[in-house]
Formats: structure tokens, sequence, C-alpha cells
């Protein structure tokens, strides 16, 4: 299975490299070496600790992306409705792999294929939120292991609140003749 | 200890992973262990960039004026303020989370950067318009976006409830 690629320049980088270099320099001219020296070390200290980290997080990704068919996500989520259906869309949000561009096709072929409009929210949604990818890869090296274990402790009720709410908006919408 | 356990945790899986790969056999290993490098490689610079870099941006904001807007006694108001920023930030996660441990390291509570990260994940205008609109009915994003607004407001207040772990 082809993944699709990181590019490897991008203009959100682009802009944040501009922004990080002129906040340094703001900091080397205004407050002096000792303190830019200061700062870089402690963040240093802190990018080292999660290499070790990152390393694991994108062999994750990549050999799941492998090994874990999206037909077979596909499947698991339009076989079951209810609150049942809800908590397996949950489920098949956090173990997708891929990224935007391989995700919301995926939510949208459930659709056509007869699965609920709850579950396809609550898959989107836990996604966004707990996808393993975006955790490890992104989340992880950024914010450390306890702002991410705090984050995730709340999140894993939202797809279902997001999927029942959107049950509960479609019947009411559709009860007034329109169709989603 | 917490980072330790999730970091041994992570190369538990992947010894797993590996595992199943090479069962399954076909260079998956090879492939695998190549593609994760490649991401890898491409990975540090902007990690590096937006970790180190946001020091320096925590460093010249004045901490009274992120203190003040979404620090602990923010409350309501500054939860507002983070999740609208989230659903506001352009570009991709190198951007999305650089802001986010910028504003943790100027003296924003972590509540509010949490209901900045979970709205940007959210509603991020850029992912939902280049991605979710191509693939899916409209009217289908628009419930999603419509059902999901009180979310980073139950985030943030659901991480004041449970405390730092």
């Amino acid at each position: 299975m082809r993944r699709p690629r990181r590019k490897p320049f991008d203009w959100s980088t682009a802009l944040i490299t501009a922004c990080m270099l002129t906040a340094a320099a703001v900091v080397y001219v205004r407050d002096g070496w000792d303190r830019f020296a200061a700062v870089f070390l402690g963040d240093v200290h802190i990018f080292v600790d999660i290499l070790p980290k990152m390393g694991a997080g994108c062999l994750i990704g990549v050999f799941s992306t492998l090994l874990i068919p999206r037909e077979m996500v596909a499947r698991l989520v339009g076989a079951e409705s209810g609150f049942r259906g809800l908590v397996i869309a949950t489920f098949a949000g956090v173990i997708m792999p891929g990224g935007p561009m391989t995700v919301y096709p995926v939510a949208g072929a459930f659709l056509v294929a007869g699965a609920d409009v709850g579950a396809a929210l609550a898959f989107v949604t836990s996604w966004t939120l707990l996808g393993y990818a975006r955790v490890l890869v992104w989340e992880l090296p950024f914010f450390g292991t306890n702002f991410v274990l705090w984050r995730m402790a709340v999140a894993p009720a939202f797809p279902i609140i997001v999927g029942l709410l959107g049950r509960y908006v479609a019947k009411a919408v559709a009860a007034r003749g329109v169709k989603i | 200890m917490m980072a330790l356990v999730v970091g041994a945790l992570l190369w538990a899986i992947v010894v797993v992973l590996v595992a199943v790969a090479a069962l399954r056999g076909g260079g998956l290993v090879r492939t695998g262990l190549w593609e994760g490098f490649l991401d890898f490689l491409r990975l540090t610079p902007r990690v590096a960039i937006g970790v180190v870099g946001s020091g320096y941006v925590a460093a010249v904001l004045p901490p009274e004026v992120l203190g003040g807007l979404l620090g602990p006694k923010s409350g309501l108001f500054g939860t507002a303020i983070a999740a609208l920023a989230g659903a506001l930030t352009p570009g991709g996660p190198v951007v999305g989370f650089s802001v986010g441990v910028a504003a943790l390291k100027s003296g924003a509570a972590p509540p509010q950067v949490i209901a900045y990260t979970t709205a940007w994940a959210l509603f991020a205008i850029q992912r939902v318009a280049s991605y979710e609109v191509v693939a899916m009915p409209a009217k289908i994003v628009w419930l999603r976006v419509v059902c999901s607004i009180p979310v980073p407001f139950l985030a943030a207040w659901g991480a004041m409830l449970i405390g730092r772990p």
C-alpha cells in the first residue's frame, strides 16, 4: 500500500521558523547571550528527551499502515449501529492509519455504505482527538507525556457525545423535512 | 517515571509490529524500517524548531498578557478565546502544536491549552476546507462542526476536574 509522503518543505514550517528566529533574535538583542543560551539549553534538553519516543512513533505509524488494511476499518464501522456502533466507530478512529487524505474518504464511504450519521461523526471525531498517529508523532514530542495523558484521559468520551448529538440533531432536522 | 513507561510501551509496540511484519514476509520489515526512518528524518527538524523555538517565543511574550488572557484564573472566557484561536489557527500540525507549546510556556493554563489543541484538532479551517469538505457531504461536515462546538469546553472542564496526573 502506498503511503502519501510528507512534503520536505511546507509553508507552515517556513512560517513557524521565521517566527521562532525572530523571537530568538529579539531575546538575544534584548536580554543578551546568557539568557539566549539558557532558553536554548532548557529546550534542547526536552528535545533530546523525546527523540526516542518520536522514533518509536514514526515506526508504529509506518508499520501499522502497512499491516492494517483500511477496508478492515471500514467494515468494522459499517456493521454495527446503536451505542455499540458509536463505541466501535470511536475505536476505529483510534487505530485508523493515515492522514486527512485517507480518513475523510473512509468516513464518506461508511455513509455511502449505509452506516449511520452518528457512527461517521464519532469516527472522524475520534480520529482527530485520539488517532494514534497524530498523538505519537506530533503531540507527544511537543507537549510531553504528562500533558498528553491528561488530555487523553477525558477525550474518549467526546466522539460518543458528538455521535449521539449528531444522531439527535439529524433526527430533529429530518422531522422538519430536511434530509441529512 | 510515567514518561519512561510510555517510552518502553511504545518500543514494545514497535517490536510486536516488526515481528508481525516479519511473519508476513515480502520485504515488509525493510520497507517499514526505511520509511519510518525517512519519516523520522523529516519530522526531526520540524519538532526541533517548534520545541526549541517556542521557548524563545515564550521569552518574548510578556507573561502577564497570556497569563491574564489564558491563565488559571481566565475561566470560561479564557477557554472560549483558546477554542476560537484553535479553530482559526492556519497551517498544519507544526503551527498548531508550536503555538500550543509556546502558550503553555508563557503562562497559559493547561486546561486552556487543552481547549486550544482540541479545537484545533476538531475545527482547523485548513484541514476542514481542503480535505473534509472535499471527501464528505457538506451537510455532514456542518453537522459535525456544530455538534463539536461544546467539546473544547468539555475538554477544559474535564481536565480541570481530574487535575494534573
